[in-house]
């Protein structure tokens, strides 16, 4: 049953600007996740490299990053589904590994934002909707998500407070975490009187592009045991999609792609939403992370903002969630960072937390999506 | 030629949905429906993929609808800088479709709410474009 194990995770600093190579980048989170482990690179049969292309200058980068690793003759390959990339990389590399054809799979995502001037990655953002039908009207990932949030608060009696009251709890992590772009725990008050970009969500109910890099490293169970101490296990993953056409979909409350991938994660698990002790969901933006607690189940439909007001997401509530401080501190390398929220539920059920560790963690769960909640990927891992 | 025309700034033009475009220029909002299940697609499509046909026809939108939820734009992407502010919305239709389409900047914003009654109506832009807009 415990099939494929994750035996390494790092990731590089996150920053506005990294001032290094995309090489050099991914060094940095191949360092971390191969620290301690008894395999050397000869022993990875393959890799697979997780980024959304259009925003890289280097075309076919998988290869020149296994060329830098020295990871060659192995094959390598790209995976994308944009910002939940790297959690699609796992879901290909768990499949390579349960057929048999390999043994040990590195997972390495990245993306390095600063490359683009701000118009260049607005560009290719705006083509992230449909071109001929949404494009053109001018939409954009924080008006997609700002049109979720309208809906929600016309819906349940959502309110601005409670969008902003979610920065206000995963900048605190984010004050913690040394890897983070953002270090400063924001007030409500702050958030509240930031800039409004698509109303309702504001500057600071919206994550930051960023450079960064991820690593996992995954194993089959015989090689696994071999290589750590501590492995966890990959207990269950779900994969879902939703139409790229916001118009085209059923709900603008939650996201159907989220339902279904966790539906399938659970199921895989044997498990359910109050058998998770710590969870990572993909905050791009604060609607982003209230939807989530209601479509993983940790909340019914409506009842999210009530679930952190209850602060039943905080280190000591019912299930933290984002106690790395959340794409929103962290800040969003796209490619990288499903890889990144796989490192903290790996430190997390190796109790390896520090000062943000859930007591006796058994069971995360990781929300990685791509899109304005287009492509939905729910992981979970156990020790 | 066709999708060249949409919006404040295009990014494709050929397609088979192409009518779509002639349509909006001559003041009306079509979409397609499928002639053997009966499905009315919004976005327009050319083909079935339910019924494996491409045997479509062109059917109008009458523009009566109810908004499920709106945005005031402030920050634009690349090519909208100058049109900002702006609101996007997105709207039921008697027809059973939903559109996503500019809300009329004749509008306030503290006018709109969810829930409220709106109509579709083709707009020529200044320069030639075109595209739709909710009005109340």
């Amino acid at each position: 049953m415990k099939g494929v194990a994750i035996v390494g995770a790092g990731q590089s600093i996150f920053s506005r600007s990294c001032g290094m190579s995309v090489r050099e980048l991914s060094f940095e989170a191949y360092q971390e996740a191969m620290a301690g482990l008894n395999i050397s690179r000869k022993d990875i049969d393959a890799s697979i490299i997780c980024s959304a292309p259009e925003y890289d200058k280097q075309r076919t980068a998988a290869a020149l990053i296994s060329e830098y690793l020295e990871l060659t003759p192995a094959p390598t390959f790209y995976v994308e589904s944009v910002c939940s990339s790297s959690s699609a990389g796992l879901r290909v590399a768990w499949s390579l590994i349960k057929s048999g054809l390999h043994q040990i799979v590195t997972v390495i995502g990245f993306q390095k934002m600063s490359e683009l001037t701000s118009p260049e990655a607005a560009e290719r953002m705006s083509r992230g909707d449909d071109i001929m039908f949404g494009s053109p009207l001018g939409t954009s990932m924080p008006a997609g998500y700002a049109m979720y949030a309208r809906a929600h608060m016309a819906k349940y009696g959502t309110t601005e407070p409670d969008l902003a009251a979610i920065r206000v709890k995963n900048s605190g992590y984010g004050a913690m975490n040394t890897k983070a772009t953002y270090r400063k725990a924001l007030s409500l008050e702050e958030i509240l009187g930031s800039d409004v970009v698509c109303s309702p969500l504001k500057r600071y109910d919206c994550c930051a592009n960023a450079d960064g890099a991820s690593c996992i490293i995954v194993a089959s169970a015989e090689k696994a045991k071999k290589i750590t101490d501590k492995p966890v296990w990959v207990a269950g993953i779900g994969m879902a999609t939703s139409e790229l056409n916001l118009s085209a979909r059923e709900s603008l409350t939650n996201l159907s792609c989220v339902r279904e991938a966790a539906r399938q994660a659970y199921q895989m698990a044997g498990s359910g939403p109050e058998d998770i002790d710590v969870a990572e969901v993909h905050d791009c933006f604060t609607i982003a992370e209230l939807m989530a607690y209601e479509d993983l189940g940790f909340a019914r439909p409506g009842e999210g903002a009530k679930l952190l007001r209850d602060r039943q997401t905080y280190l000591g509530g019912k299930i933290p969630v984002n106690v790395d401080g959340g794409l929103l501190s962290k800040g969003h390398p796209i490619g990288a960072t499903g890889g990144s929220q796989i490192r903290t539920i790996v430190k997390q059920l190796r109790g390896e937390a520090g000062e943000t560790q859930v007591e006796n963690a058994r069971f995360g769960l990781i929300h990685n999506i791509g899109g304005v909640g287009t492509y939905a990927n729910i992981t979970i891992l156990t020790r | 030629m066709g999708f060249e025309k949409f919006g404040m700034k295009s990014f494709t033009s050929d397609a088979k949905v192409a009518p779509f475009i002639d349509h909006l220029e001559q003041g009306r909002i079509m979409t397609t429906k499928c002639r053997e299940c009966g499905k009315v697609f919004f976005p327009p499509k050319a083909d079935c993929p339910r019924c494996l046909t491409s045997n479509v026809e062109w059917v109008e939108i009458n523009g009566n609808g109810t908004l499920l939820t709106y945005t005031v734009v402030n920050y634009g992407p690349s090519g909208f800088e100058n049109d900002t502010p702006y609101i996007l919305g997105i709207a039921e239709f008697e027809e059973g479709v939903k559109i996503l389409g500019r809300v009329s900047k004749e509008i306030n914003p503290r006018d709109i709410n969810v829930g409220m009654k709106i109509k579709l109506v083709p707009v020529k832009l200044a320069n030639g474009q075109v595209i739709y807009e909710m009005k109340i």
